[in-house]
């Protein structure tokens, strides 16, 4: 995967929309992100961390009795075995390192299902940082668990109480603290959107996955697979994992819910920094995402996904929260490991379309683990 | 039509007679907003800034917010409230300010005309910084539209004269590193940001963002050519105010100028 245009752009895709007291932050971050990238010493001390700290590499994991279930091989790539549970870590470790690296004393993020919340204040705490976290009114009460979680870690959870009071309103309040603090606080942005040099940064930060599995199949498969497919609600673990793939014949497909198919369902708009897919009615207003899962809980998508669609580099498939339910049950069921929900919404695809991967080998991203997800589906199975 | 000769006209005049400019911000759809608008005209305003609702207003504090939450749940649609302004008479310029989400929505050039058809003079797009801007202006600029921009307090001393440069109607000079709303205090930034704009163009520089009392725009208005009052208007909508009370709160914020 390429490096975005000058611009930030992807395609037509991306930019910096965002308001002039922002600017200069998002230049002065693109270009201290550029400058660590290529410092050995940056890219030693975050390698290091990721793997003394986060646990890096994951595992990749052979499922033999998922397989037989759905009639072709399957293979998992475990970013549910990270450090705090899911692949958000990554990121949040690269920022934080960065953050201190310019100076910066606060860490501002939003969350919706509480697993990037939790990893930056993670990272917070393991850096000696101030840490906000804003969550919407919605998630707090049905990510209860994680809400302690980040609270334990020391940081100040704020509730998001405007709009839909999910991930979308939770961005709009850290974009304002944001737009207040940015001198001293960084945001720690969660996702592969929001403005230039987000979308890239986070990209890259995440690519480590797509590295990972590349080398992993090849010495586990004696080859690549013939599908990569993830969950996308901003779309971060799965353009992790396809940056290891684009460059080869594999067929990249991630997977929305439907009731935030912006891909599907969406028009080009901006909201949050970037040009992108984004659900919105006919006057630009953004609707409201629906799903079962907070973390793709989303009414838009990263940028290079909506460039990766337009060139048909890779395809979006969305699945019913019904759908994504089953499959949460299936690979507990199957495979001893209970998925995250978001995550459950690829594998529901997997299960829905095994006529058509029938004889091929997928490499599924599992993002995240189901602990988080455990009080909400106990309700929902009775 | 005096609303013809646009904003940056109508502001220098007021300037060249030696007073200061007073630019109330009222939220469009809202209400009773048109008997408003003319009270604030009447009132003494040299322009008058009309928000178009955008779901997701990251520049915006809880109080245009919640004005903002109210005008969109009646279903209250950009086109309707260009309509209204069509038909409005006042003698004062008008500009929008909204977000880029609901002009990139409407078509640039669909948007652009329709501001001309209704007799609106400019359009202020906070989310849509001068290096995004471009596509904009020049099709702003090809229906006479005069694109507003707004300079920071962060903005770098290499960025602030290519935002004057390219800024028309006036130069927009954010007071505070901060969203709407109004404050108990002047933000020492103001002055800052006051005084680097007027030694960077001639364009008139108005200063926005934490003005919220007649003292606050006396105070901003030494150094400044005059001020823009959101927040603080608003609240007096969201307080259900009549409009003939809104153009009073207006005319204590012309009196304190006009002392200076």
């Amino acid at each position: 995967m390429n490096e975005p245009t000058d611009g930030g752009r992807f395609g037509k895709y991306g930019g910096m929309f965002v308001p002039e007291t922002l600017i200069p932050a998002c230049e002065e971050l693109e270009i201290s992100f550029r400058e660590a990238w290529s410092s050995t010493d940056f890219r030693k001390e975050l390698d290091d961390l990721l793997r003394d700290y986060a646990g890096r590499p994951s595992p990749l994991t052979r499922c033999e009795r998922l397989s037989e279930e759905l009639g072709y091989q399957v293979v998992l790539k475990r970013e549910d075995l990270n450090h705090t549970g899911s692949h958000k870590i990554n990121n949040v470790l690269g920022q934080a390192l960065l953050a201190k690296r310019m100076g910066k004393t606060r860490l501002v993020a939003e969350t919706g299902a509480g697993q990037h919340g939790v990893a930056t204040a993670t990272a917070a705490a393991l850096f000696g940082m101030e840490c906000v976290v804003y969550m919407g009114e919605v998630d707090i009460e049905r990510q209860a668990l994680n809400v302690f979680r980040m609270k334990l870690l020391g940081a100040d959870v704020r509730s998001a109480v405007s709009g839909s009071r999910t991930l979308k309103d939770a961005i709009n309040e850290a974009m304002r603290d944001w737009v207040a603090t940015v001198e001293h606080s960084h945001y720690c942005l969660g996702s592969v959107m929001g403005p230039h040099p987000y979308p890239w940064m986070v990209r890259e930060f995440h690519r480590v996955i797509g590295i990972e599995a590349h080398r992993q199949c090849i010495d586990m498969l004696g080859r690549i697979p013939d599908v990569v497919t993830a969950c996308v609600g901003g779309g971060s673990n799965a353009l992790g994992i396809f940056s290891g793939f684009v460059d080869t014949e594999a067929e990249l497909v991630g997977v929305e819910p439907a009731g935030g198919a912006a891909i599907e369902r969406g028009i080009p708009g901006v909201v949050h920094g970037s040009l992108s897919y984004l659900l919105q009615d006919e006057w630009g207003q953004v609707l409201e995402a629906e799903s079962i899962s907070a973390g793709l809980d989303y009414p838009g998508i990263g940028p290079e996904h909506s460039h990766l669609a337009d060139i048909g580099r890779a395809r979006y498939e969305k699945v019913t929260d019904a759908e994504v339910v089953e499959a949460f049950q299936l690979l507990s069921r199957t495979e001893g490991i209970i998925p995250a929900l978001e995550p459950a919404h690829a594998l529901a695809w997997m299960s829905r379309d095994r006529e058509f991967l029938s004889g091929k080998t997928v490499l599924l991203n599992l993002s995240g683990r189901g602990d988080k997800d455990a009080m909400q589906m106990m309700e929902v199975l009775g | 039509m005096p609303r013809h000769d646009g904003i940056e006209t109508a502001l220098i005049k007021r300037i060249q007679q030696g007073g200061k400019c007073l630019v109330p911000y009222i939220t469009g759809g809202f209400d009773g907003y048109l008997e408003t608008i003319s009270a604030a005209a009447d009132a003494g305003a040299d322009a008058i800034e009309i928000g178009i609702p955008f779901s997701d207003p990251v520049m915006d504090g809880p109080t245009i917010q919640m004005a903002n939450d109210i005008v969109l749940s009646k279903g209250i649609t950009p086109e309707r409230i260009l309509n209204d302004l069509a038909s409005l008479d006042v003698d004062v310029p008008l500009a929008v300010m909204t977000y880029y989400n609901v002009v990139y929505r409407y078509g640039l050039e669909r948007f652009a005309a329709n501001l001309r058809e209704s007799a609106i003079s400019g359009a202020i797009l906070p989310d849509l910084p001068l290096r995004e801007a471009k596509p904009w202006i020049d099709v702003a600029m090809g229906n006479s539209i005069e694109t507003i921009l707004l300079a920071a307090p962060t903005t770098t001393d290499e960025q602030l004269p290519e935002i004057c440069k390219n800024s028309s109607g006036f130069v927009y000079a954010v007071g505070l590193l901060g969203i709407t709303g109004a404050r108990e205090e002047l933000a020492s930034s103001a002055q800052v940001i006051a005084k680097r704009c007027k030694a960077t163009t001639k364009k008139p520089v108005l200063v926005g963002v934490g003005i919220g009392n007649p003292k606050q725009a006396q105070e901003i208005a030494e150094i400044a050519d005059g001020c823009i009052v959101g927040s603080a208007i608003v609240q007096k909508l969201l307080d259900g105010e009549s409009p003939e009370n809104v153009g009073k709160f207006v005319s204590e914020f012309r009196a304190a100028l006009d002392e200076i």
